[in-house]
């Protein structure tokens, strides 16, 4: 299929990027990586794609206190490649190995991955149980939202009309595991998890078992294996998908949750 | 030229093989890596018009109303057609075949009127000046939908509640029953019997480059050029002067670059049909390029069969009888011209094929139902046989403790038994089926990796090792079409011309679908004539140049194509010699050609460049005795007769290991070891072989068209129909017994769906084996995490 046709701006600043937002059927392009495959199979239909790609505002990874920003046009394999990264997030390094492949991760982005919301990527789940806040911009100023907060429903967020996730902020944690299973290398995983934990406990996400990625509150707090197994039941209740029921899904939870255990609990 | 000259097998010497054997490069790789290549996509014409496609949303529906208005509007609309108009200039089709007794098929048209019978099949077209406009205003077009009744399961097409085609009276489209005659005997008084159902998903072969055409029809001397991705340019051109009623030599079919094709591109194609009837009715221009999403939806089909297998054995492990019953589901229509109930047919003809049992029975069903239809694809048949054959096999070792290889040494059917007539009625001419066991299992270390296996279980690691011994139809002679009267041929034409520089340009009848056929035509060529490879030129593709013949399908492009090559060039050496006898003033019994140059049988020593006899038999004739005529361009044929088909025997191990937990299977290793005679070009061969595994691998593993109740296909993009892909494939190992054919001088069997073949069955097994500790057993294909978890009873 051809992608219906659409207009095309490469805005040079984010005053311009606000402006051309406003128009009717405007759509920010990132990396083009979610949205052009799309717009390929007539599933949208913009009328003016944004290229915001030249933004230098949103670029860059940055350490701050007890954390690191990271620009929405941060490409994956960038993200890869930061010794920033490596040392303050592991979690999304770990993650972002999981994304694609090498030609997807040399063009997609952390602010196209979290803006898309997809239940099944691997950012939002790590940005849930990172406890990220995730910064976006308008006309008139900054938001600031926690991920809890963020991540709305089936590929729905917070972001609001007019504006752009300009970064995201993770905050440094102690230990944390990233694992998933997916048939094939650089799938969309059936099922992940996103694990880390620190002094103040444990807070695992999951990914491929809802509308958004889902946080497991109660086996997070559990006091050992077998009971967060127990009680996962009752954090997940996981949308079977052509391949997997949901008692299939919830099982593989299990086996991840099992994987990762001991790593988030080692004594601190 | 009698046999016993024939340097291409003499056994144990390697002169004159000449480029034979030898792993030399396709000639057409740099083009095709400068982006050169000239795919049907490539092509630009003037007024090319582009046609889209309104397909039906519903698996089973009239089409009430068809409502064009918004449509024709659009920018850049040509025309907008539904099936009556097309109609006019394309007459209908039955696909069926005079020796599958009792098939039968509804008439089908390029454009579906009044009723759609798949999700997916084209009611409507719209010609544009682009793609895009095209597309823009397909989605304008308003169509009225009644729906019908569904046939989605094959259970249910058998029991005919519904019947999709109410003239035919009910959802069999072909049935066939085989029977030796003694196997209730066989069975009663069996120490052994064991029996279980396979299911194998319904899957496609997803090409590369998606099905293309442009057809060019020219008015002015009522002529239609088509530029076709297809297989089999005669068995098209024959089939638009039928169906587009214009003299047979008036149209040319042209296949530049294909982009693979495994049996997609051997069919007639609704839309394709459609595109060139729209060239006809607009006197212009007209191409016609599947995307991905269509060709999920409207691409042949291939498998889904529900095989109940049963198998007798004596104490000692001898294989008494084989009993089998298998449905298959087709879609609504048996696709023409090859019909779609040979899967079938082959799967009770192959079933069982590699053992010496005598005793076999066997039913078969075809049924219509409401999804895509389904035909030849890869390994036809093959995949399906040798894992039902092979997974029963298994589970009778098993049953008796012995161990599979040992098993299947007791079973197979000796090297030293040939000619032999297996129960199906089937002839083998010579296979080497413990030649090809004794090589695989001294290459993969039989032994060791049984010793690791269980030292690896004590640790809680389940690996698994599978066998799949396979016998392969390749090659085929009439019997396979003709016989049934498709016009479809199973001779293939070579043209050799030496040119006056003393270079070789070769036609062949035979095409090129990126799998390296021009190569070994050129290989053969240049050892038949004397020349170096450089100075060989190929051409493929084009009714209007190359002799005609079948093109490519049946692993028979060397076998066939090979051989009237290899007859061509014999003869065209002898021509050549005659020139340079009458140039020299020598017998021509003294000479021979070798190195570009004529020169002394004995003592080599150059007397001719090749340049120079052509020169003179081109622009010198003068200087020859008056009487004398050169000959230098010689066309031969070649078609197997003698047998059905020309056999070829293999077997495949796979290694792997199953979690127990997670459902996944990594598979570690794979071996493939198989004779199919000559070898030409062992790196093409191999890469064969491997190619055809991994699409083996994808059946057993990976890929599964996937339809919902309503008949609506729920995995039709890349993102959910998994194709296998290099991160999951692990190392294959190939290895060759050649035992060539005596039928031909090249001596060369098929191929090319060998890999496919063995692989599900080889996989199949060594997950079972792999479970078989755990006492899970898998036999739905594909073997998904899932279905592996519910074996295990991990989940519901
Ligand atoms: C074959 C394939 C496999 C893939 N596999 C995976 C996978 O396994 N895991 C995974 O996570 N992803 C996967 N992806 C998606 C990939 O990671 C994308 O790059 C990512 O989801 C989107 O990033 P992008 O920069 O390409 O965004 P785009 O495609 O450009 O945009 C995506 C959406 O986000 C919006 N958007 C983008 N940037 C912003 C911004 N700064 N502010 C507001 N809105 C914005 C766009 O308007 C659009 O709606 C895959 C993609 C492909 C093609």
């Amino acid at each position: 299929m051809k992608a219906p046709s659409f207009a095309y701006a490469k805005a040079k600043s984010l005053a311009e990027a606000f402006e051309l937002i406003e128009r009717p059927g405007a759509r920010i392009l990132a990396g083009g990586q979610s949205l052009i495959p799309s717009l390929n199979m007539r599933l949208a239909s913009p009328e003016l794609l944004i290229d915001i790609t030249g933004l230098k505002d949103l670029q860059g990874i940055d350490r701050r206190p007890g954390g690191l920003r990271i620009g929405a046009l941060v490409t994956h394999a960038q993200l890869q490649r930061s010794d920033a990264v490596d040392q303050h997030a592991p979690l999304l390094l770990q993650a972002a190995a999981h994304i694609a492949h090498p030609a997807i991760r040399n063009r997609g982005t952390m602010g196209g991955s979290l803006a898309l919301a997809d239940p099944a990527a691997e950012y939002p789940a790590c940005a849930l149980a990172l406890n990220a806040t995730i910064v976006l911009v308008h006309r008139r100023g900054e938001r600031r939202v926690p991920a809890a907060k963020f991540f709305k429903g089936l590929f729905e967020t917070d972001i609001r009309p007019g504006e752009i996730l300009a970064a995201a902020e993770f905050p440094k944690v102690e230990r944390s595991v990233f694992l998933e299973l997916a048939r094939r290398h650089g799938d969309y995983a059936i099922v992940g998890l996103a694990g880390v934990a620190d002094a103040s406990g444990r807070r695992i996400a999951y990914l491929g078992v809802g509308a958004t990625p889902v946080f497991a509150e109660q086996a997070s707090r559990a006091v050992s294996l077998n009971a967060a197994l127990e009680l996962l039941g009752r954090d997940l209740q996981p949308q079977a998908d052509l391949y997997n029921s949901s008692a299939t899904k919830l099982h593989l939870a299990k086996v991840l949750l099992s994987r990762a255990w001991t790593t988030l609990s080692k004594p601190h | 030229m009698g046999k016993a000259e024939l340097p291409l097998h003499a056994p144990g010497t390697k002169v004159d093989r000449g480029y034979i054997g030898e792993s030399v490069p396709r000639p057409g790789l740099q083009r095709l890596l400068q982006g050169r290549g000239a795919f049907i996509d490539d092509l630009r014409f003037p007024r090319l018009a582009h046609v889209a496609f309104f397909r039906s949303p519903y698996a089973h529906a009239l089409v009430k109303k068809l409502d064009f208005k918004a449509a024709l509007r659009a920018p850049g609309v040509i025309a907008v057609l539904d099936g009556r108009a097309v109609a006019e200039y394309c007459t209908p089709w039955v696909a069926v075949l005079a020796h599958l007794k009792g098939i039968k098929s509804p008439p089908q048209h390029a454009i579906a009127i009044e009723r759609a019978c798949w999700q997916g099949e084209a009611v409507a077209a719209v010609v544009a000046e682009s793609r895009s406009q095209a597309e823009d205003a397909v989605a304008l077009i308003e169509a009225e939908w009644k729906e019908l009744p569904v046939v989605v399961d094959m259970d249910d097409a058998l029991a005919g509640r519904n019947v999709i085609h109410p003239d035919l009276g009910d959802n069999i489209c072909f049935k066939r029953e085989h029977d030796t005659g003694g196997v209730d005997d066989a069975f009663s008084s069996a120490v052994v019997v064991v029996e279980e159902t396979f299911h194998f998903g319904r899957h496609t072969g997803v090409c590369l480059e998606g099905r293309a055409i442009l057809a060019d029809y020219n008015a002015g001397e009522h002529s239609l050029t088509v530029y076709h991705a297809t297989q089999a340019p005669h068995m098209m051109q024959d089939i638009f002067s039928r169906h587009l009623n214009i003299p047979e030599a008036n149209v040319r079919v042209i296949t530049k670059d294909v982009g693979g094709s495994f049996g997609i591109k051997v069919h007639v194609y609704p839309d394709e049909m459609a595109t060139a009837a729209i060239s006809v009715m607009l006197r212009r221009p007209v191409k016609f390029v599947a995307d991905r999403l269509e060709s999920f939806l409207s691409d042949i089909h291939a498998r889904e069969h529900k095989a109940k297998v049963r198998l007798a054995c004596s104490k000692e492990g001898d294989i008494l009888a084989f009993d089998l019953d298998d449905v298959t589901a087709i879609g609504p229509y048996s696709v023409y011209p090859r019909t779609s109930g040979i899967e079938g047919n082959q799967v009770v003809n192959l079933t069982g094929g590699p053992y010496k049992h005598q005793k076999y029975r066997a039913k078969m069903h075809v049924v219509f139902t409401n999804k895509n239809v389904t035909c030849q694809y890869r390994a036809v048949g093959h995949p399906i046989a040798v894992a039902l054959t092979e997974g029963i096999v298994d589970i009778a070792a098993q049953k008796l403790g012995m161990d599979p290889a040992e098993f299947r040494r007791r079973n197979l059917i000796a090297d030293d038994a040939y000619p032999y007539t297996f129960p199906s009625g089937i002839k083998f001419e010579k296979l080497s089926h413990h030649k090809t066991l004794d090589l695989l299992l001294q290459k993969m270390d039989y032994k060791a990796l049984r010793a690791e296996q269980a030292e690896l279980r004590k640790q809680k690691i389940y690996r698994g090792i599978g066998l799949a011994s396979m016998i392969e139809v390749t090659n085929p002679s009439p019997a396979f079409y003709g016989v049934g009267g498709a016009r479809i041929s199973a001779q293939d034409g070579a043209t050799l011309r030496l040119e006056p520089t003393g270079m070789l340009t070769v036609m062949c009848s035979v095409t090129e679908q990126g799998q390296g056929t021009e190569a070994i035509f050129a290989q053969i060529a240049a050892s038949a004539v004397g020349v170096s490879l450089a100075k060989v030129k190929v051409i493929t593709g084009d009714t209007g140049i190359t002799p005609y013949g079948g093109g490519t399908w049946a692993s028979r492009g060397a076998g066939i194509g090979g051989e009237a090559v290899l007859l061509a060039g014999r003869a065209l050496r002898s021509n050549m010699l005659d020139v340079a006898a009458a140039m020299l003033k020598m017998d021509k019994a003294e000479l021979d050609i070798a190195g570009n140059a004529v020169v002394h049988k004995l003592t080599t020593e150059k007397k001719l460049e090749l340049a120079e006899l052509g020169r003179v038999a081109y622009f010198r004739p003068d200087t020859l005795p008056l009487d004398f005529q050169s000959e230098l361009t010689v066309t031969r044929h070649y078609t197997p007769r003698q047998y059905g088909f020309t056999f070829t025997n293999g077997i495949q191990a796979s290694l792997l290991e199953v979690d127990p937990d997670s459902g996944f299977v990594k598979l570690l290793k794979h071996w493939c070891v198989e004779d199919s005679g000559t070898v030409i070009n062992p790196m093409l061969v191999d890469e064969q072989l491997r190619g055809g595994v991994v699409q083996g691998i994808g059946a057993a593993l990976f890929e599964e068209c996937i339809y919902g109740p309503d008949g609506q296909l729920l995995n039709g993009s890349m993102a959910d129909y998994l194709v296998p892909m290099a991160g999951e494939m692990p190392d294959i190992v190939c290895a060759h017994v050649e035992t060539p054919t005596m039928q031909s001088q090249l001596g060369a069997k098929g191929v090319g769906e060998a890999g496919t073949a063995g692989a599900p069955g080889a996989i199949m097994n060594a997950i079972n084996d792999a479970l078989a500790p755990l006492g899970a057993r898998v036999t739905r294909m594909p073997f998904t995490p899932e279905r592996i978890l519910k074996a295990l009873k991990k989940v519901d």
